[in-house]
C-alpha cells in the first residue's frame, strides 16, 4: 500500500529544479495586459477628487479603471457583500484600492499607478482595539457570549482569583508567492482564470458575479500555490475578479501579482487580538471559574471574522475541563486591512488566552506549569461515565486527588461536545520523558541562579484542536477518478495544493484503493469544471475530506472492476484483491492494466465521481452548543529558550514535539508540516511584529521590515515525532488532520520566555506577544516589579 | 532611438554566451531572465533582496558568488557569468547533489523558495562552505521551518562539485565607455569616474545596488544618469601597512569580514550579520558609507575604531574623520563630483565591541547598533571611542558618554555615570523597529555589557546551550 508511507510531495523534482509553474510562470498569449491597484494612502475618508489623466498618460497603459467605470458593481467578500473591488465613496483602511491600471508590463502598471492625483477628506479613523470600542464599532450587534456553569458565583467564592490581560498581536502570511491570478477571455464570453487560491469554486463564484454570468461560464484552475496558510482563502478574489473584469472589456489577457509590499499593504492578515481573564483557583492551581474577554480587531470588512473569532471562543478551553466558564467575544470593526483566515482560523488566539492563564495561575501558585496544566486536562475517556463530578471537598482537594485528576474533570466542552478521544495525559507523560522535561527544568533554574544577565526559561504546552469546518455545510468533498485503458489513473478532485502534500497523500489513498504504484496515478490541477461546488483548501480538512471522496470514486470504479471480472470467474466480487499491481479475483490474476483494459472492451464505466460529508456534526454557533468537530487533533511541545536581560534578545535553544497525526497518511509530510507549523507559530508569538502607524498605515510593509524566522532561528535542537496511534474517528486510513494544529505547538515557546522572564525577580511578567526584544526587556522590568 | 543607443552588456548565461544591445540600465537580472528568457525558475519574492527567491550564481574574477537578481542591474553582469537554478542540473538532466538532498530531506513543500534555496546551496557547495545557517540566512522559507533544509544542505556537502558547475568568463570584451555618455556608464578606473562624477554631479553611483536597487524596484525611480562602478578594480581591496588598513570603497562586505574579522572579531560577527551572504557579497564599504543611513551598520565600527574616510573627484583626495562625513539625516559631507574612495583604520590591538540589535539575528536592520572601543590602562578607561547607529539621524558618536569614561576608573559606577551620559548624546526616534525609550535604554545596557564582559559573565544568548 502506497498510504503510510514517508514518499516526497509530488512536485518534488519540479520544485527543486524550478520547473514548478506558479501563475506568473504561465506563459500567456500575446497581449496580455499586467495590473495594478492605485491604493489608498488614508485609512478613512471621503474621496473628493480622483485625477487619473497622468496614470492615463503614462507609458504602455491600457486601461484604467475606477468603481465608477465598472459595467457592474464588482465585490470581492467572501462573506457579507461589503467590499467592492474599487473603493466607491468612502475609502475605509489605507491600502484601499481606488483604481485599476491595466499596462503592457507588470512594471509599467506599477509605475503608472504611482502618478494619480487623489484628494481625500479625512474622516476620523478607528484603528485600535481601543477606539472601536470607544465608538461602538462592531460586526454582529454585540458581543458573543458562549458559556456554562455560573463563573461569576464561583468566583466569589474561589480561594484565589486572578486577573489579567495579553495582547496578541497578529501575523502576515508571508506566502513566498504573492497573490496571483490570471484570466484568459474565451469564446461567447467565457472566462478561464487561474489563480493561486485555496477555493477555487468561490474565484469561480465571485468573477461569474462580477462579469454577469452563470458560474458555468467561468472555470478556474489551480495547479499549486506558493504557500496560502489561509491567505489565499479570500484575499486572492480581488485579483481574479481585476484580471476577468479586464479580460471581459478588453477581450486581452489580463494578469495581476502583488508586488510585495502592496501584497502587504492590501490583503489581511491574522486577527490580533486582547484576551482579558479572571480566573478562580485553588493553592494547587485547580481552576474552579474562568471569564474571558476576547476583542478581535476585524478590520475593514466582514471577510472571515465571525467564524474566526468562533474559534478563538471553541478554543478558549484547549485542553482543560473548565465546569463553570464564559467567553464573550467582540468583533470590532476598524480602518484597518480586513483580518482573514491565518492557519488555525481563531484557534491559536484562544488557545494562547488560556494558556497565558494557565501561565499566570502557575506563577501564582508557585507551581511548575505542567504539573498545573496536568490537573486541570479534560477527563480521561475512560472516566467519560463520570461527567466532571467533583469529588468530596470539592476545589480543595488533596494533592493526592489533583495527581489523579482523571477522577472528577469532566470531559464536556464549554460548547457541550463531548471528548472522547483526550489522549494528553499519555502523549504529555512521553513528552516529558522523551524531552528529560522534570531534569531540565532543574538544570535551567541552576542556570539561572548562577547567571546575571543571560535567563533560560523552559514551558511545556499541549494543544487540542478541533477538526471540521465550524460552518458544518463546508464539510462535504468532492473527487472524479478515471481509469484510462492502459490502467493509469487520472485523479481530481476539489482540495488544493499549497505546499502542504495534499496531492501526494490523496494521490496515495488512490494507488493504495487500486493496489497500483504512485506512477500509475497522474496528479492534476484543481478545476472547477472536473469537481464542482467545492469547500475552501482550509480548516485543515483538505486529507479528510478530499482523501475520502477520492476513496468513494476510486471504490466505486474497483466495484465495477470486480463486478465485471467475477462476472467472468463465477467468483464473489467482494473477495477481488487489488495490491502489488496486480488483480486477483476467483483464480484470476492479471495486472492492473490489463483489468482495466478488459473491463473497458467489456464496456464498464472506469470514470467516477466520489463524494463524501463528514457525518455526526450538528453546530449551533448562535447559542454556542452542538458538536462543531468530527475530532480533535492534539500535540505537545516542550521549548527552552534564553533570553539577554539587558536588551531582551532571545534565542529558542531546544524544542522537543510530539504530535498526533493519527495513522499518518506520510509521515514525512506530517512530519514537515509539524516542524514548519512549530516555527511559524513561534515566529508569530516572537519576532513577527506588525505595526501601524497612529494615521493607520501599515510600517511593517515588506521583509525588510516584518521579520519571518530565518534559517538561524530554527531551534538548534529540534527533535519531532508523531503519537502514532489510529484517530478514534472513522477518517481515512483513521489518519488525521496536521495543517493547523502543529502551528500552536508555537505558543510553548512565548511561554518558555515568559519563564525566563520570571527568572528575573518575584512578579508575573505578563508577557505580551510578539515577545521582541523590547516586550522582552518590558516584561523582565515587570518581574523585578519596576513597572507595574 | 538612434540617439539614445544603449550599450551592449555580454556574459555567460548557463554556459551559454549572450549579448543583450537593448537593455535599459536598470532592468533588473530577475526581469529579463523572467520576461525576455522564459527562465521562470528564478522567483520574485520581495523584489528587494530580502528573500533570496530570486537567487543566483554570479562568477567574476573573484570567484562565484549567489546574489539576487531582483537588485542585480543588467550592466552589472558585463563580463560575469550567470548562473541560474535551470543551470544546476547537468546536460543530461543529472540534478546537483544540493537538489536530490532537498528531494530526499523534503526540503520543499510549496517549492517556491525552493529554486533560491538550491541555487545558494549550490554557491555554498561549491564553496565547500558547511556554515549553512549563515549561507543561508537569506532565503526565507515560510513552510518548512528550515530543519529539512539544513539537513539536505549537509547531507549534500561531501559530495563531489559537479563539472559543469565549472564557469568560465566571457572573453574580456573592451568595456565601451562613452557609448552613450547621457543615459548609463561603466567607468573602469577611479580616474574615468572622477571625470564621469565631474560631469555628472547630480548622477547616481551604483556599487553593489543593494540600496539603489530598491531606488528603482520599489521607489520607481529615475536614476539616469547613472554609473556602474563595479569594473572600478582600482577601488576595490584592503591593503594592510603598518599604519594600518585601507579599504577600497568597492570593497564588498564579504570581503571586509573575511579580511577584518582575524583582527577585530566582533566586528566581523556584526558584519556576518549585516547582511545575509547575497547581500554581503554586492553591497560595498563604500556605498554603505555614501548613502548616509542612520542604521548603516559599518559606520558605528568604523567611527570607533577612528576611521578616516578619502573623497576623491577630479580636484584631488580630500579626508576627514568618517563621523564628520555625516552631517545630518539625508545629508553629507560630499560635495558636487566627489565620492567615496577608500575608508583607512589606523593600527591598533583589538578593544572593540560591536553589540547589533534587531527584532531578527540574521539578516535584519539594527534598532540600535553600537560600537565600543574602550582602551583601559591599569584600572582607568585611557581611551574611550563609541559610537551608535539607530540612535539618531546619523552615524553619531557618544562624546558625553566618552568623556565621562575617560580617565574614569574601570568601574560599574562609571558604567552607571556613562549610562546616565548617553541622554546628552542622543534623542531616539519611535519607528517600526523600535521605541525611543527602549533604544535608550538598550544602548545604555550596551554599556552595561561591556562592563559584564570585562567581568568575564556570560553576556550572550548565542554563547549558551539546551
Amino acid at each position: 500500500m502506497s498510504v503510510a508511507k514517508p514518499l516526497p510531495h509530488d512536485a518534488a523534482r519540479l520544485h527543486v529544479t524550478g520547473t514548478a509553474r506558479y501563475i506568473d510562470d504561465i506563459p500567456v498569449p500575446a497581449g496580455c495586459l499586467h495590473l495594478a491597484f492605485g491604493l489608498s494612502p488614508v485609512a478613512r475618508g471621503r474621496l473628493t477628487h480622483v485625477d487619473l489623466a497622468a496614470v492615463r498618460a503614462a507609458p504602455g497603459v491600457a486601461l484604467v479603471l475606477t468603481a465608477a467605470d465598472l459595467v457592474r458593481p464588482a465585490d470581492c467578500s467572501p462573506s457579507a457583500h461589503d467590499e467592492p473591488l474599487l473603493a466607491e465613496d468612502e475609502v475605509h483602511y489605507a491600502g484601499q484600492p481606488i483604481f485599476l491600471v491595466a499596462a503592457d508590463s507588470h512594471l509599467a502598471a506599477r509605475k503608472a499607478a504611482a502618478l494619480a492625483q487623489i484628494d481625500i477628506s479625512p474622516l476620523p479613523a478607528i484603528l485600535s482595539i481601543s477606539d472601536a470600542l470607544a465608538a461602538n464599532s462592531r460586526f454582529e450587534d454585540g458581543p458573543r457570549i458562549y458559556g456554562r456553569g455560573d463563573p461569576d458565583a464561583e468566583l466569589a467564592t474561589a480561594e484565589i482569583v486572578t486577573e489579567g490581560e495579553i495582547e496578541i498581536g497578529g501575523q502576515e502570511h508571508f506566502y513566498l508567492e504573492s497573490q496571483a491570478a490570471l484570466a484568459l477571455p474565451q469564446e461567447g464570453g467565457d472566462m478561464i482564470v487561474h489563480s493561486s487560491s485555496q477555493h477555487p469554486t468561490e474565484i469561480q463564484h465571485k468573477v461569474a458575479d462580477a462579469l454577469g454570468v452563470p458560474m458555468h461560464g467561468v472555470r478556474v484552475e489551480v495547479r499549486r500555490m506558493g504557500g496560502g496558510f489561509g491567505g489565499k482563502e479570500s484575499q486572492g478574489n480581488a485579483l481574479a475578479i481585476a484580471c476577468a473584469v479586464v479580460a471581459q472589456m478588453t477581450d486581452r489577457p489580463a494578469k495581476m501579482r502583488y508586488d510585495r509590499d502592496d501584497d502587504f499593504t492590501i490583503t489581511g492578515k491574522r486577527h490580533d487580538f486582547r484576551i482579558a481573564y479572571k480566573v478562580g483557583h485553588d493553592a494547587q492551581g485547580k481552576i474552579s471559574a474562568l471569564v474571558f474577554e476576547q476583542f478581535c480587531r476585524c478590520g475593514w470588512s466582514m471577510d472571515l471574522s465571525l467564524p474566526v473569532a468562533d474559534r478563538a471562543m471553541l478554543h478558549a478551553d484547549n485542553a482543560y475541563w473548565l465546569e463553570h466558564v464564559r467567553i464573550t467575544s467582540h468583533r470590532l470593526k476598524t480602518n484597518t486591512q480586513s483580518a482573514t483566515a491565518f492557519r488555525g482560523f481563531g484557534g491559536p488566539q484562544g488557545m494562547v488566552g488560556i494558556e497565558r492563564v494557565l501561565d499566570h495561575v502557575a506563577h501564582v501558585v508557585g507551581r511548575d506549569g505542567t504539573a498545573v496544566r496536568k490537573c486541570n486536562f479534560y477527563g480521561a475517556p475512560a472516566d467519560r461515565s463520570d461527567q466532571g463530578a467533583l469529588p468530596p471537598g470539592g476545589a480543595a482537594a488533596s494533592p493526592q486527588s489533583i495527581s489523579a485528576k482523571a477522577i472528577y474533570n469532566g470531559t464536556r466542552t464549554p460548547y457541550g461536545m463531548e471528548v472522547t478521544d483526550f489522549i494528553l495525559d499519555d502523549l504529555v507523560a512521553r513528552l516529558e520523558s522523551s524531552s528529560a522535561y522534570a531534569e531540565r527544568r532543574q538544570a535551567v533554574a541552576a542556570f539561572n541562579a548562577q547567571n546575571a544577565v543571560i535567563k533560560k526559561g523552559l514551558a511545556l504546552s499541549p494543544v487540542k484542536f478541533g477538526i471540521s469546518f465550524t460552518l458544518t455545510h463546508l464539510n462535504q468533498a468532492g473527487a472524479l477518478v478515471h481509469v484510462y485503458q492502459d490502467g493509469s489513473i487520472h485523479l481530481n478532485h476539489g482540495g488544493t495544493e499549497m505546499g502542504q502534500g495534499l496531492f501526494q497523500k490523496v494521490a496515495q489513498v488512490a494507488a493504495s484503493r487500486f493496489g497500483v504504484g504512485l506512477e500509475a496515478v497522474k496528479i492534476t490541477a484543481t478545476d472547477t469544471a472536473k469537481v464542482p461546488n467545492t469547500s475552501a483548501t482550509a480548516a485543515s480538512s483538505g486529507s479528510d475530506l478530499n482523501g475520502m471522496a477520492v476513496r468513494a470514486a476510486c471504490d466505486t470504479i474497483r466495484d465495477r472492476i470486480a463486478v465485471f471480472l467475477a462476472e467472468r470467474t463465477q467468483s464473489d466480487p467482494t473477495d477481488i484483491v487489488f495490491a502489488d499491481g496486480m488483480v486477483r479475483v476467483g483464480g484470476l490474476e492479471m495486472p492492473f492494466a490489463q483489468a482495466a483494459k478488459e473491463a473497458w472492451m467489456g464496456r464498464v464505466s472506469l470514470s467516477a465521481t466520489g463524494f463524501y460529508k463528514t457525518p455526526d456534526i450538528v453546530w449551533d454557533r448562535i447559542r454556542g452548543t452542538g458538536r462543531p468537530f468530527y475530532y480533535f487533533a492534539y500535540g505537545a511541545a516542550v521549548t527552552e529558550v534564553a533570553i539577554d536581560t539587558l536588551t531582551g534578545e532571545n534565542r529558542i535553544l531546544r524544542a522537543d514535539i510530539l504530535h498526533d497525526a493519527g495513522a499518518s497518511l506520510n509521515p514525512a509530510l506530517d512530519i514537515g508540516q509539524v516542524e514548519g507549523g512549530y516555527v511559524q507559530g513561534a515566529g508569530w508569538l516572537t519576532m513577527e511584529e506588525l505595526v501601524w502607524d497612529q494615521t493607520g498605515r501599515l510600517r511593517t510593509h515588506a521583509p525588510s521590515t516584518y521579520k519571518i524566522p530565518a534559517a538561524s532561528d530554527t531551534p538548534d535542537i529540534f527533535n519531532v515525532s508523531l503519537y502514532d496511534t489510529p484517530n478514534a474517528a472513522d477518517t481515512i486510513y483513521r489518519s488525521k488532520a496536521v495543517g493547523e494544529p502543529p502551528l500552536m505547538l508555537g505558543i510553548s515557546a512565548l511561554l518558555a520566555l515568559s519563564d525566563a522572564c520570571a527568572a528575573c525577580g518575584p512578579c508575573y511578567p505578563a508577557l505580551d506577544a510578539p515577545a521582541t526584544p523590547e516586550r522582552i526587556l518590558a516584561a523582565v522590568a515587570r518581574a523585578r516589579g519596576a513597572l507595574p | 532611438m538612434a540617439a539614445l543607443k544603449r550599450m551592449e552588456i555580454t556574459f555567460r548565461l548557463n554556459g551559454e554566451p549572450v549579448t543583450v544591445a537593448d537593455a535599459p540600465p536598470t532592468l533588473t537580472l530577475l526581469d529579463w531572465l523572467r520576461e525576455t528568457r522564459n527562465l521562470t525558475g528564478t522567483k520574485e519574492g520581495c523584489n528587494e533582496g530580502d528573500c533570496g527567491a530570486c537567487s543566483v550564481i554570479v562568477t567574476d574574477d573573484l570567484g562565484q558568488k549567489a546574489l539576487n537578481a531582483c537588485i542585480l542591474f543588467m550592466p552589472q553582469l558585463q563580463g560575469k557569468a550567470v548562473r541560474t537554478v535551470e543551470g544546476l542540473t547537468g546536460p543530461d538532466g543529472s540534478l546537483h547533489p544540493v537538489q536530490q538532498e532537498m528531494i530526499r530531506h523534503h526540503g520543499a513543500q510549496c517549492g517556491f523558495c525552493t529554486p533560491g534555496f538550491v541555487t545558494t546551496m549550490a554557491a555554498a557547495h561549491t564553496a565547500g562552505r558547511t556554515d549553512h545557517e549563515d549561507q543561508l540566512a537569506g532565503n526565507l522559507c515560510r513552510c518548512t521551518g528550515y530543519a529539512p533544509i539544513l539537513r539536505a544542505a549537509q547531507a549534500a556537502q561531501a559530495a563531489p562539485v559537479p563539472a559543469w558547475m565549472q564557469e568560465s568568463l566571457p572573453p574580456k570584451a573592451p568595456p565601451q565607455t562613452g557609448a552613450d555618455a547621457g543615459a548609463w556608464s561603466l567607468p573602469t578606473s577611479s580616474e574615468a569616474l572622477a571625470q564621469w562624477c565631474a560631469d555628472h554631479p547630480d548622477g547616481t553611483l551604483v556599487a553593489g545596488a543593494t540600496d539603489v536597487g530598491l531606488w528603482v524596484t520599489k521607489g520607481l525611480k529615475d536614476i539616469a544618469p547613472v554609473a556602474f562602478l563595479h569594473a572600478c578594480t582600482d577601488l576595490r581591496g584592503i591593503t594592510q601597512g603598518p599604519e594600518g588598513w585601507r579599504i577600497g570603497a568597492m570593497t564588498d562586505i564579504e570581503t571586509l569580514r573575511q579580511t577584518l574579522t582575524p583582527h577585530f572579531p566582533q566586528f566581523g560577527e556584526m558584519l556576518r550579520r549585516y547582511g545575509s551572504i547575497q547581500v554581503r557579497q554586492a553591497a560595498t564599504v563604500g556605498g554603505n558609507i555614501a548613502n548616509g543611513s542612520p542604521i548603516g551598520d559599518s559606520p558605528p565600527a568604523l567611527i570607533a575604531l577612528g576611521a578616516t574616510l578619502h573623497l576623491r573627484s577630479t580636484e584631488g583626495t580630500r579626508s576627514l574623520p568618517l563621523e564628520d562625513f555625516f552631517l545630518e539625516y539625508g545629508k553629507q559631507d560630499r560635495k558636487p563630483g566627489e565620492f567615496v574612495e577608500a575608508v583607512t583604520i589606523p593600527a591598533q590591538v583589538d578593544t572593540l565591541s560591536v553589540f547589533k540589535l534587531s527584532k531578527r539575528f540574521d539578516q535584519d536592520i539594527s534598532a540600535v547598533c553600537g560600537a565600543f572601543n574602550i582602551v583601559r590602562h591599569g584600572g582607568d578607561v585611557a581611551q574611550a571611542r563609541i559610537a551608535f547607529g539607530g540612535m539618531a539621524g546619523t552615524p553619531k558618536r557618544a562624546r558625553h558618554t566618552e568623556d565621562v569614561l575617560c580617565g574614569a576608573p574601570w568601574s560599574e559606577a562609571t558604567i552607571n555615570a556613562a549610562m546616565a551620559a548617553l541622554e546628552q548624546d542622543f534623542t531616539p526616534l519611535s519607528d517600526m523597529r523600535a521605541s525611543a525609550e527602549y533604544r535608550m535604554q538598550a544602548a545604555r545596557n550596551m554599556l552595561l555589557r561591556c562592563w559584564h564582559d570585562s567581568q568575564g559573565a556570560t553576556t550572550s544568548v548565542r554563547a549558551v546551550q539546551s
